[in-house]
């Protein structure tokens, strides 16, 4: 991370409380997974670690545009409920229910596009929400928040849809070269974001915007356009996240697809130690933060505590997180 | 001489180490309304804050109605007799006017809150300002000045002795202001003192019967409204003497003042524009490679009328031409787009991005120029954050400290680098000189100098009227609104602008002559 090559102001002696308030989420993971490769048996599997990687990968694909969001000041509530429409899009068009296609591929290859796409035009309808109104993020999003898993019931009248096309279910199900497709999707993601934050100039612009507004208003930085982009990946990222949860389950519930997702998607953001009010963001702090709940909520289950006390210290979790952050806050 | 009612004495009030107050003094006789003036930083919140328990004092003492007073907070202040009315008034918006007035006194009635006698002690306070209103209603309902009265109610309703108002004007309209003072003389009548913060001049001379000037900290001047003309109170304000020669305190260097021959087309045109409340009026050119001084006292609609320019905020009247054609900006990238630049004079609120790295906040304009399919050219940007930091000297531990941690004269140097580099026509500077110390003061004034040496134009607003009358070709100045006077640099001095900040002795004479003459009213 550039955080390590930055150069101290001079004269700042050693903390031991600056180096935990920048690295924690590092040194949390760390001590975690140390924990379990002593106390829990077989962790150290490539199984263990598949399924904890191919829990935690929706989480991460949505937190990663949450990430986004949260840098420009912003907060997406509606991302579970953009699964979910999403969720019941693809099935709808792959299973031939609006145009039958000839060909599954073809089928499959439009169902993808077409409701990853919608998504993101709900998202985008979020950012106009707020950049056209004026309308706080948290409320903006809150309407497709409830609007949205209706939408989704009303498209499927309700119904579970039930399938099994393993030519649109790999993205859940199939493994490339040992390593489960979902996850390499969470990669691939994880590094595109990573890499749009620091190299390009629309990462500045959003950590401008979330830094001072007013200030990157007058820069003649397109704010309203910034905005409404990052809740148009926010909406990506949530159909893709969307369409992996729906092919693990081989059905669609419109219920149920993405419920509490924007929590746990926001959980993983203020852990890995994006700051809530805007102009600072880590998308590989993202990752380990959603690793870190995974791996608190694996190691409770494996050691025979039930998911609810799993709840409980999850919550705790992020209380610590947000403890850390005003650690560094205080500092500065 | 009325008996004292409120005596301030040698107070004094450090931040951190730097003295917002020494050894100020404020003097307030029964029933008279005090005007209490000066320039911004002059200690004048402070002092008020300090009588109202808000910030405890260093050292001095405070006599209020025969006793010693101190008290921890605005409440307690409330209890004990002294009432503000904040310029933003802060009463609770969604509830009626009634508990408003009532709030923090509640009548009670078996321990129930008794209805009937709070609208019954309302309506009496209202009935007092000869007006009439509902005062079940939300205080909403009702505009500001009802809204500032409703204030002045709860003000009395706790048996102020002193009621103080700062600004209170500042979001009333002239009808507005005018049931305003009729209720201060009203005050006044009723043996209720009134402390009065505006920055209209005009409005002290109708109102207030005192004024104390305060400057750097300090008390200057004590004297009665009707015995000190605006130009003399203006003076006490800036610390002038009238008959002061001017010499020479800035950084500015000479230039050659004169070389602008007037048939040079001007590069900005401002033509009785128009905006909001504050810009009603204002008129002025500017060529290329001059610094134009904008000056007028807080209020006089200086910032406002750059915001306009700068696209910031959209006019509601007159016209902008640049390099001869026709400029609307919409936004400010329409004004960038157009070769400006705009310094806002609050660094914190409008110009830094605090947890940006030095580098990143300089280069945020030119970024757009310096990617390539939206991917940043790290190298080329570096070349630029190098050679800026080097250039204006900017004292920062490399490119990649965080710019919170600099001072407030090397985050000035690099929101000036940020527009140079765009290399800009017109650079628009909202006091690039405030809240910063001496040396980088100077550093500032003589880059602003060189920039206008190589061609670059400068629209400079200062409330610091060396920097003005040393550093621009020409200064207009502003006054409510209005621009009203044009100076070459050969007819400036202190005196001739603080003439042109104060109210004319008499209504100025419709001119339309299109020769401007120095000195003379547009």
């Amino acid at each position: 991370m550039s955080e390590l090559t930055r150069t101290a102001p001079a004269a700042r002696s050693f903390r031991w409380q600056d180096f935990f308030a920048r690295h924690g989420t590092l040194l949390v993971l760390l001590a975690l997974v140390a924990f379990n490769i002593i106390a829990t048996p077989n962790f150290m599997s490539v199984r263990t670690l598949n399924v904890n990687l191919t829990q935690v990968a929706t989480i991460v694909i949505v937190a990663v545009g949450m990430t986004m969001v949260i840098a420009t000041g912003g907060i997406d509530l509606s991302v579970g409920s953009l699964m979910a429409i999403a969720g019941a899009l693809a099935p709808l068009i792959f299973l031939g229910k609006i145009v039958h296609f000839g060909n599954i591929y073809v089928a499959v290859a439009v169902a993808m596009v077409v409701s990853v796409f919608v998504a993101g035009l709900f998202g985008w309808f979020n950012g106009w929400l707020i950049t056209h109104f004026k309308i706080q993020p948290i409320i903006a999003t809150l309407v497709l928040f409830i609007a949205g898993r209706g939408i989704a019931q009303v498209a499927t009248n309700g119904n579970l849809q039930a399938f099994k096309v393993p030519e649109f279910q790999f993205i859940g199900l199939d493994r490339w070269f040992g390593v489960p497709v979902q996850v390499i999707v969470m990669v691939v993601l994880v590094a595109a974001a990573t890499w749009t934050m620091r190299s390009t100039l629309f990462g500045r612009q959003i950590l401008a915007v979330g830094g001072n507004e007013r200030a990157a208003r007058l820069c003649g930085m397109p704010v309203s356009t910034t905005k409404r982009w990052v809740y148009f990946i926010s909406g990506i990222c949530a159909g893709i996240a969307g369409l992996v949860v729906i092919a693990i389950n081989s059905s669609s519930d419109a219920n149920l697809v993405g419920l509490g997702m924007e929590l746990d998607a926001i959980a993983a953001v203020a852990v890995g130690g994006t700051s809530l009010s805007g102009g600072r963001a880590s998308v590989l702090g993202t990752l380990m933060g959603a690793l870190i709940i995974q791996l608190v909520r694996f190691t409770l289950l494996a050691n025979g505590i039930p998911d609810a006390a799993a709840l409980v210290v999850k919550a705790a979790i992020i209380v610590a997180a947000v403890w850390l952050q005003r650690q560094n806050g205080a500092r500065a | 001489m009325a008996l004292s009612l409120l005596s301030m004495q040698r107070i004094s009030k450090a931040f951190g180490g730097i003295p917002a107050l020494s050894a100020a003094s404020l003097q307030i006789d029964a029933g008279e309304v005090h005007a209490l003036v000066g320039q911004n930083g002059a200690g004048k919140s402070t002092m008020i804050k300090i009588l109202t328990g808000y910030y405890r004092k260093d050292a001095g003492d405070i006599q209020f109605d025969g006793a010693s007073f101190e008290v921890a907070s605005p409440q307690a202040a409330q209890t004990g007799g002294i009432s503000t009315i904040y310029q933003e008034i802060n009463l609770v918006p969604y509830r009626s006017v009634a508990e408003n007035i009532c709030l923090g006194r509640e009548k009670r009635r078996f321990g129930l809150l008794d209805w009937p006698a709070m609208y019954e002690d309302a309506r009496a306070l209202i009935a007092r300002f000869n007006i009439n209103f509902d005062v079940r209603q939300p205080l909403v309902n009702f505009n500001t000045a009802t809204q500032q009265m409703v204030a002045i109610a709860r003000a009395i309703g706790f048996k102020a002795k002193l009621v103080i108002m700062d600004e209170p004007t500042s979001s009333l309209d002239e009808r507005e202001v005018g049931v305003l003072f009729d209720v201060i003389r009203q005050l006044k009548a009723e043996g209720v003192s009134v402390i009065f913060v505006s920055h209209k001049l005009d409005e002290l001379y109708q109102v207030c019967d005192r004024v104390t000037i305060m400057r750097d900290g300090q008390s200057v001047k004590t004297a009665a409204m009707a015995d000190l003309s605006q130009l003399e109170l203006i003076a006490s304000m800036l610390g002038r003497d009238i008959a002061q020669v001017s010499r020479r305190t800035t950084a500015f260097g000479d230039r050659n003042f004169a070389k602008q021959a007037s048939s040079e087309a001007p590069l900005l045109k401002v033509s009785n524009l128009r905006a909001g409340r504050k810009v009603l009026d204002v008129s002025f050119d500017m060529r290329r490679g001059e610094i134009i001084g904008l000056a007028g006292l807080l209020g006089a609609g200086r910032t406002e009328t750059a915001r306009v320019i700068f696209g910031e905020d959209q006019p509601q009247g007159g016209a902008l031409e640049l390099k001869g054609h026709a400029f609307n900006p919409r936004d400010p990238r329409d004004a960038i787009a157009g070769g400006l630049g705009f310094c806002s004079e609050d660094r914190k609120l409008e110009g830094i991005i605090p947890d940006m790295s030095v580098g990143e906040n300089l280069t945020l304009v030119l970024l757009p120029h310096l990617s390539k399919a939206g991917i940043v050219d790290e190298a080329a940007k570096a070349k630029i954050v190098e050679k800026f930091i080097a250039r204006l000297g900017v004292k920062c531990s490399g490119p990649n400290q965080k710019i919170r941690e600099l001072s407030g004269g090397n985050q000035q140097k690099v929101l000036l680098a940020r527009w140079l580099a765009t290399n800009p026509q017109l650079l628009i500077l909202d006091e690039p000189t405030r809240g910063i110390d001496v040396g980088a003061k100077a550093e500032i004034q003589s880059l602003i100098n060189d920039m206008a040496k190589d061609g670059l134009s400068v629209l400079m607003i200062s409330s610091e009227l060396e920097e003005v009358i040393e550093g621009a070709d020409r200064v207009f100045v502003l006054r409510e609104g209005h621009s009203v006077v044009e100076f070459a640099h050969s007819d400036l001095s202190e005196h001739a602008i603080m003439q042109a900040m104060a109210q004319p002795e008499k209504p100025a004479p419709g001119t339309s002559s299109p020769a401007m003459s120095p000195g003379a009213p547009l």
